[in-house]
């Protein structure tokens, strides 16, 4: 009978199938990397707002704290984004008449809210408290990055479960504690914490 | 083998070789057949391009959501935290205090105010239900005037027309109808408005009133005052059909009171002692330490054994009621006798009779002027303007809430009659039945979005205050009435201010607190009736003693000619002539025995979670198993064993009962503990007009209800139809089968044996584990609920669906066991079918230390957090349901489907933002509230502090007025939970499957009199 395949099927076959394991690993390999990549998790992405806010220029630059506009990160677990009147305080006498802060006048004129893009997002299932992190000593730079040099606002890191635990895991690495007692990563990585 | 033949169908007895053959086949027809149009290879790749694209979903960037603050934020709110506002919950005219917890704007769930006197901190299940109706997305938007949308301009324009009218006959035709009002605004209002039109009437009605206590208490007084229970310092309590702990004004705190007698140590005894004459088994009888099923229709007469034996007869031949009297002498001014408010004025008035005879008046008894401004007999005035609305003497009639058409009793034909009134006008939170005969309809603000003001049962004034503006733009009966004023454009925030006149520190007080002063306001003080009012037969001379029963000759003329006007029965007559002697002088009279096979009676009671019918769209109530049958999305009519027996019915047979020419059709169930010879029937169902979910369920028990027996039916046929309806119940039977679930004692026998409950099973030692132990840590959470104070009232089971945003399943799932409730109520039966003891067991997640269902999740979306909690984690959960599979307990739910698809928008607005809202194919389970205990960690962190005992309360703890749940720091042995859990009656439930669970249970002790005999019904 002829033969249907050549002899060099041989050794492919042979060499597939004994490499299949390593082929399989290396696809997986580069699908974790690439899952982890700016390209998929859109960290360092601009995103765009309503009006192009600058916290270089508010932070860097005035010198305001975080907690002026994100007023509720010290009590709740929502830290807060400015209301409209907080940018009024300001902009009703500084750059009053700037065609760029129109959106803030028009909505505070008009009574109806800005809505900004959302930055920094975890999803629905994650409960995440801002309060316990600000007391415990993590500062807000460890988390949203070098925020007061950003002239758009950006998501610094992933924001992953797994980036969450690198601290959640090794808490000493990332806060200090001016003596008092951290919780152990045993407590922290209770389920419980984040999710319910 | 022919013998050996079974069959199910018809086709499988005719053809039965063909049918064995069938069996026989691996695949029927109809089971593997494939499209004819796809071979296997195009099947294949189709299936394999799907699997692989499938992966691709994940990774899809998010779409960035939007992020919307405030313009001008207001000062209080910070996002994130709840805010409490004091207001109070209405319920038959009398008012709850609670604080409604707001998230960012949105009321979400109600506590009890712990400052208020008739809350105590505690709520009930209609209180915790109440925040749905909020939401309801089938309450009424609209004006409605004919039939078609209208404005509150054109109703004022065309009001104000019809009162010019009416000025110039000074009102003639006008007529309100309202509920029962204890509102101080709203009086004052009505007041006004009939100084304006002075041939104006004002009504009221609601079919759960106090009509035979205002009957009784004008028959003995000549006014009417209201009766305010002590029932702590009651040692030996009497109830006729007198629900107390669940039905009656006041009862959130009855059962706090109660409970607080029921807490004892081994050897010691304070507990208080519970007799209970009922016909239709209810949470007072289950609590009762001996319940005695009575036939409503004879209450009475053994309301006048009791009474009689306590004027001095030496005994009534029934050793039963000897003992009971014998009790309640030995406890003079500490003993309490409780008429129910659905049984006949007589009863009343003995009961009365007996408490004054026994020196209570004062003590555990206390009357006070009527809690409402104007009260009325409301049967009567009902009546009364059905008369008038028949000779057409009504012209526009105004019914401001409630619901006349649905819920008067049948034979006063209100529908009929109301159609002759020209101008019908009805303020309501439904477009109901009664809205369906009206021209003009008016969406009622809930209570939750308008201001206003209420009374509770001892008369404590709360103002209410929204949380909300009004979701539909209604108008509160406040507003209404300030319209027929003249003043349409007034707030209700303006005209209760005003009402109240109080300076601005003093009103913001009082609206933060959610109980007012109310001296300036009508009514609330004693009427003194205890201590310095001296009732007519006092006066005569001499105080109040045990031969005083005797003397008064106003007294027992009154009762006495009342009984025999109303009953015409001989016992009644011999009754008279017993009393008018002053002592008995024949034994005889009442040794004869009540008469056994007696003609049925038909007995009317509200629904334990429908009320009387407000309550039919609301979700949870209808989901809510009713206390002692489970029944649920149903009313039905309940019969004892040996009556079925009798009548020949089955469970869920349908009968057909017959009363005066009008009959209705009801579903059976089969009641252990009912009397004999009784049927009871339950109002709230068969509307017509109730919103998707009320409207064509159950029957209606109105229609066959009369206006001269609206509690009690007598000459009733019932018979049966032939017909079977499906009743869906969520504890289908009622035994422990030997597994020593709840666990109870008699005092004498916890005295004797203090450990008798850990006895009962044998527990594992606890080194018995393959599981290494977990590290001590600072917090250690565990709870423990007294079965001896839990009173099964379901309080706890709607607060937990509030706080965790439970679904609702529906009637079709909860037959098949599939209700989403975490936390259930189980009642047991044990001992005599005809009067077994009932216990109350609630069940929830038991967090085990070494919990079955940990270990067999395959993707660990269950696990136990080092302060012992099994925690759930749903978005890891895949669905196998191999954990509630696992756990003996069966407390883990599944959603099975997506019990929020296709919700209207306003529900969105009703969910806690704290808790996950769970899809379809995610099990959950009592979480010991984690969102509490997790904010408490925080805050208590952040103050560098550790939790204080009694700072987390669950929902299910919070809610409880017997304070029976308590949840705490079992590693402090100084918290509450710890100390309970060091009793000796302290156990868990099948401990003997090694589980350790944190939730234990303290059996129930009951505290028997040894000289009452068991008594067969």
């Amino acid at each position: 009978m002829a033969q249907i395949f050549n002899r060099s099927t041989n050794t492919l076959s042979r060499v597939s199938i004994f490499g299949a394991v390593f082929i399989i690993a290396a696809l997986i390999t580069v699908w974790g990397v690439m899952i982890r990549s700016p390209y998929f998790t859109e960290a360092r992405v601009v995103r765009e707002q309503p009006v192009p806010f600058s916290h270089k220029h508010h932070v860097s630059g005035i010198g305001i704290d975080c907690r002026y506009c994100h007023t509720s990160v010290e009590e709740s677990s929502f830290a807060g984004i400015p209301s409209t009147k907080t940018c009024m305080n300001c902009h009703s006498q500084v750059w009053a008449d700037s065609p760029m802060l129109e959106p803030v006048r028009a909505s505070y004129r008009e009574d109806r809210s800005l809505q900004w893009t959302r930055v920094n997002d975890l999803p629905d299932f994650v409960y995440f408290d801002h309060s316990i992190h600000v007391h415990r000593g993590v500062q807000c730079t460890t988390c949203h990055g070098p925020v007061e040099q950003m002239p758009m606002t950006w998501r610094e890191n992933t924001l992953f479960m797994e980036w969450c635990l690198q601290c959640h895991r090794h808490p000493e690495r990332y806060i200090q504690t001016a003596g008092k007692s951290i919780d152990s990563p045993r407590k922290l990585t209770n389920c419980s914490i984040c999710h319910r | 083998m022919k013998a050996d033949r079974f069959w199910r169908t018809l086709e499988e007895y005719s053809n039965f070789e063909e049918f064995q053959r069938s069996l026989l086949d691996e695949f029927p027809p109809g089971v593997s057949e494939r499209p004819a149009f796809l071979h296997r290879r195009e099947f294949l790749s189709l299936v394999s391009a799907s699997l692989a694209f499938a992966g691709l979903t994940s990774c899809a960037p998010t779409v960035p959501e939007k992020i919307v603050p405030y313009v001008r934020p207001p000062e209080e709110i910070v996002p994130g935290r709840p805010l409490f506002f004091a207001t109070a919950f209405p319920l038959g005219g009398y008012g709850l205090g609670v604080l409604a917890e707001s998230h960012m704007g949105r009321p979400t769930k109600i506590e009890g105010n712990p400052d208020h006197p008739a809350s105590l901190g505690s709520t009930d299940a209609f209180a915790q239900a109440s925040i749905l109706s909020l939401y309801d997305p089938d309450r009424s938007k609209v004006i409605v005037n004919g039939g078609r949308i209208s404005t509150w301009d054109a109703f004022i324009t065309a009001l104000a027309t019809e009162l010019e009218a009416k000025r110039l006959n000074k009102g003639e035709g006008l007529r309100f109808l309202t509920e029962t009002v204890t509102s101080p605004t709203v009086a004052l209002q009505l007041r006004r408005i009939l100084e304006q039109f002075p041939a104006a009437q004002w009504h009221q009605y609601e079919p759960v009133n106090s009509d035979s206590a205002r009957a009784a208490s004008r028959t003995m007084f000549g006014k009417y005052v209201d009766a305010r229970y002590h029932v702590e310092k009651a040692d030996v309590i009497l109830s006729l059909d007198a629900d107390f702990l669940l039905s009656m004004p006041g009862h959130v705190r009855h059962a706090r009171e109660f409970a607080s007698r029921r807490r004892t140590q081994p050897g010691e005894n304070r507990m208080n002692r519970l007799y209970v004459l009922e016909s239709t088994p209810s949470i007072t009888g289950a609590k009762a330490d001996h319940r005695r099923p009575v036939r409503s229709s004879d209450i009475y007469v053994m309301a006048s054994r009791i009474a009689d034996a306590l004027g001095g007869k030496t005994s009534t031949g029934d050793a039963w009621v000897d003992a009971l009297v014998r009790d309640l002498q030995s406890a003079r001014g500490k003993s309490l006798v409780i008429a129910g408010p659905q049984q006949r004025p007589e009863v009343h008035v003995l009961a009365h009779a007996m408490n004054a005879a026994l020196g209570n008046i004062g003590q555990t008894i206390e009357y006070i002027d009527p809690v409402e401004p104007n009260p009325v007999e409301q049967l009567e005035s009902l009546k009364q303007l059905t008369r008038d609305m028949q000779n057409g003497a009504v012209d526009l009639l105004l019914v401001v809430g409630g619901n006349p058409v649905y819920t008067a009793p049948a034979d006063l034909e209100f529908a009929k009659h109301f159609a002759n009134v020209r101008v019908r006008v009805h303020l309501a939170l439904y477009e109901d039945e009664t809205s369906d005969f009206c021209h003009w309809h008016i969406p009622e603000t809930h209570y939750l979005e308008s201001w206003g003001d209420i009374r509770s049962d001892d008369g404590t004034t709360t103002i209410m205050q929204p949380l909300i503006n009004p979701l539909y733009g209604g108008k509160s009966a406040v507003e209404l009435l300030s319209a027929v004023l003249g003043q349409p454009t007034r707030t209700s925030y303006e005209l209760v201010k005003e009402a109240w006149g109080l300076d601005e520190k003093a009103w913001r007080k009082a609206v933060h607190d959610g109980v007012a002063k109310t001296e300036g306001l009508a009514g609330g003080r004693s009427a003194g009736l205890g201590q310095n009012y001296s009732p007519p037969w006092q006066r005569r001379g001499g105080r109040a003693s045990n031969t005083n029963f005797a003397k008064p000759p106003f007294l027992r003329l009154r009762a006495a000619a009342l009984a025999l006007r109303v009953l015409r029965l001989r016992a009644a007559a011999l009754a008279l002539r017993a009393l008018t002697r002053g002592l008995l002088a024949s034994t005889e009279v009442f040794a004869q025995e009540l008469p056994g096979a007696s003609p049925l009676e038909v007995v009317f009671r509200p629904d334990p979670t429908i009320y009387d019918g407000r309550f039919a769209n609301n979700a949870w109530l209808q989901e809510l198993p009713k206390p002692l049958t489970k029944t649920v999305w149903d009313n039905v009519a309940l019969v004892s064993p040996a009556t079925a027996q009798r009548l020949n019915l089955g469970q869920e047979d349908v009968i057909e009962i017959r009363h005066e020419g009008r009959t209705i059709h009801a579903p059976v169930w089969i009641s252990p503990g009912h009397a004999h010879d009784s049927v009871t029937l339950f109002l709230g169902y068969g509307r017509t007009r109730a919103g998707t979910l009320g409207s064509n369920r159950g029957y209606n028990a109105n229609s066959i209800r009369t206006s001269s027996a609206p509690w009690l039916a007598q000459n009733v046929e019932v018979r049966k139809t032939g017909g079977r309806y499906m009743l869906a119940s969520t504890q289908s039977h009622h035994l422990m089968e030997n597994r020593h679930l709840a666990r109870r004692a008699s005092a004498t026998e916890y005295g004797e044996h203090p450990n008798f409950a850990k006895e009962e099973t044998q527990v594992p030692p606890r080194e018995l584990t393959l599981y290494p132990e977990y590290p001590p840590e600072n917090y250690a959470w565990g709870m423990a609920i007294d079965l001896s104070t839990c009173i099964g009232c379901n309080a706890c089971v709607v607060a937990c669906q509030a706080e965790n945003n439970i679904p609702v399943v529906g009637k079709l799932e909860a037959s098949r066991s599939r209700e989403m409730h975490w936390l259930r109520i189980d009642t047991y039966y044990e001992g005599d079918v005809d009067q077994p003891e009932m216990l109350f067991q609630p069940m929830l997640c038991q967090h085990c230390e070494k919990a079955p269902c940990e270990p067999v999740c395959p993707v660990a979306a269950t696990t136990h957090s080092n302060e012992g909690l099994n925690e759930m984690t749903y978005n890891r959960c895949v669905g196998t349901r191999y954990c509630s599979n696992n756990c003996p307990y069966k407390v883990r739910r599944f959603n099975f489907f997506d019990f929020h698809a296709g919700e209207r928008p306003s529900m969105s607005l009703l969910y806690n933002p704290d808790v996950t809202v769970r899809s379809r194919g995610v099990m959950e389970k009592c979480t010991y509230c984690v969102q509490r205990i997790n904010h408490a960690r925080i805050d208590a962190k952040k103050e560098d502090r550790l939790i204080r005992d009694g700072e987390v309360v669950t929902a299910c703890q919070g809610a409880c007025p017997a304070d029976a749940i308590v949840f705490g720091n079992i590693a402090d042995p100084n918290s509450r939970v710890a100390k309970l859990k060091a009793e000796p009656r302290n156990y868990g439930v099948l401990t003997e499957l090694n589980t350790r669970p944190r939730t234990t249970y303290l059996a129930k002790i009951t505290n028997p009199n040894p000289e009452v005999p068991k008594v067969g019904a």
